[in-house]
């Protein structure tokens, strides 16, 4: 299995170089998002409000870590169950998020939308959380710390693993390994 | 019959204790049973995903890091003796603040919200959710069973007909499996209770996943069906975390109970990789 290493924020063009079931190792700043920081940027967006972050290219980590231990960069955090965010990944594409990355299968709405905005969506190690802490070098709460684990931390990373799951040519990691 | 008292203090201590456990160590049998699937397994992806998850076991037991960041809906089983009496506070209110406080020493994630539709959360991870069997002796089991939302989300329920085979029963779980695929975490310890009224059924499938994993069905009826669901579900491909594989169960356990002519519910609990409780007999 070939190993390719992405520093992020990620390119139309990078993008456009993955394909199901490419093993990634990213580097560089991520942004974690679940249910309630999903509403209310759509929300926001749909107002006009300045954004908590430049969506350009940026990627998206559906987790809600742990609280942090003293002296450890972050506490436990593995990815949630991307299904639920479904509904806002066309929104958060046309904003200019370019990745996602969570477990789980997305409905035909998120892959098409990945297909149309040239995005893709990575799984990574679901319940591997302890393994997965020790990818994140730095972490800080930058927006709705009011939502306790479902705040926006920006991370930064280290090889964090992750394996493209859906990329913009239709290619789709589980139906792909049911038909094994 | 002698009566005997235990202190809420010392049921307080075993929570804390337990819910350590369950949250930074996953048992032993839990961590063999992955590694024999590892072995089996043939596929890169599979291989390497249990392998991580081997690892993982490995980083959280040594750095105190929980094994997942979702540190579950607490749940607490008791089996309290007849001949016990209860010393010192409430037992659900002493119960409730050792999970809290457990979980604000541990760095444990708080998941709880306080209402289903207003949403906001309690910031404690409790309430946790309590269930008392009263049984004959002088002795209180604690079990405290930590379940993430992931795996609690592909809860399935279906209600058949008295009269459906085993066949229908067999379908409808494999169907299930495969449509939860990656969700709920494969490979899962699939819990499954039959009988009894829905709402016992859905218990069932919960408790059905504490039976001694070295041990089979104590009915030879129900240890078959078991050993036959498990054969057919590896062969679904799911795999670990859905990513294809023959490792798609770790464990089937039924709980079967007496039932209402009319009604035939079958509930399913599709645990996760990491298995988490622990239990102590006060």
């Amino acid at each position: 299995m070939s190993v390719i290493r992405i520093q992020t924020p990620i390119t139309e063009e990078i993008a456009a170089s993955l394909r199901v079931p490419d093993m990634v190792l990213l580097s560089g700043t991520i942004y974690t998002a679940r249910d309630r920081a999903h509403k209310r940027i759509i929300e926001m967006a749909e107002q006009g409000e300045p954004l908590p972050l430049d969506p350009k290219g940026q990627v998206i980590y559906y987790a809600g870590p742990s609280p942090t231990p003293p002296g450890k960069p972050v506490g436990a955090v593995g990815p949630t169950t991307s299904y639920r965010m479904d509904p806002f990944t066309e929104g958060m594409l046309a904003l200019g998020f370019r990745a996602f990355i969570g477990k789980g299968k997305r409905s035909s709405e998120v892959r098409q939308a990945i297909a149309l905005y040239r995005g893709v969506y990575f799984s990574t190690f679901g319940g591997a959380a302890a393994y997965l802490s020790k990818r994140v070098v730095r972490s800080s709460v930058i927006a709705f710390e009011e939502f306790g684990p479902e705040a926006i931390y920006r991370f930064e990373v280290k090889d964090f693993p992750v394996i493209v799951t859906n990329d913009m040519y239709g290619g789709d990691l589980y139906e792909s390994a049911l038909q094994q | 019959m002698k009566q005997r008292t235990i202190h809420t203090d010392a049921i307080r201590e075993a929570v804390d204790r337990l819910l350590y456990q369950a949250n930074f160590e996953l048992p032993e049998q839990v961590s063999s049973l992955l590694s024999e699937m590892k072995h089996n397994e043939t596929g890169e992806i599979a291989r390497m995903t249990l392998s991580v998850l081997e690892e993982n076991a490995l980083i959280a037991k040594n750095e105190s890091l929980p094994l997942c960041q979702d540190c579950g809906a607490v749940i607490v089983f008791l089996e309290l003796g007849q001949q016990v009496c209860i010393a010192g506070g409430t037992l659900n209110d002493e119960i409730q603040s050792a999970v809290a406080e457990a979980y604000q020493k541990y760095y444990l994630r708080k998941s709880i919200v306080g209402d289903p539709l207003k949403r906001d959360n309690t910031g404690t991870n409790t309430p946790c959710f309590i269930h008392t069997d009263i049984v004959p002796g002088d002795t209180l089991a604690v079990t405290a069973y930590l379940k993430g939302g992931g795996s609690e989300n592909m809860t399935a329920l279906k209600m058949f007909r008295p009269t459906a085979s085993i066949e229908e029963i067999s379908d409808f779980i494999e169907h299930s499996v495969i449509e939860a695929g990656p969700n709920p975490c494969p490979p899962l310890f699939l819990g499954i209770g039959i009988g009894g009224t829905a709402d016992a059924a859905v218990l069932n499938s919960k408790k059905a996943v504490l039976r001694d994993l070295s041990s089979g069905n104590p009915d030879p009826f129900y240890d078959d069906l078991e050993q036959s669901l498990l054969a057919r579900l590896n062969r679904t491909m799911v795999g670990p975390l859905g990513m294809g594989g023959t490792s798609t169960v770790a464990k089937v356990f039924i709980k079967p109970e007496a039932t209402h002519i009319a009604i035939l519910p079958v509930a399913l609990n599709m645990n996760c990789h990491s298995l988490r409780y622990a239990r102590e007999v006060l």
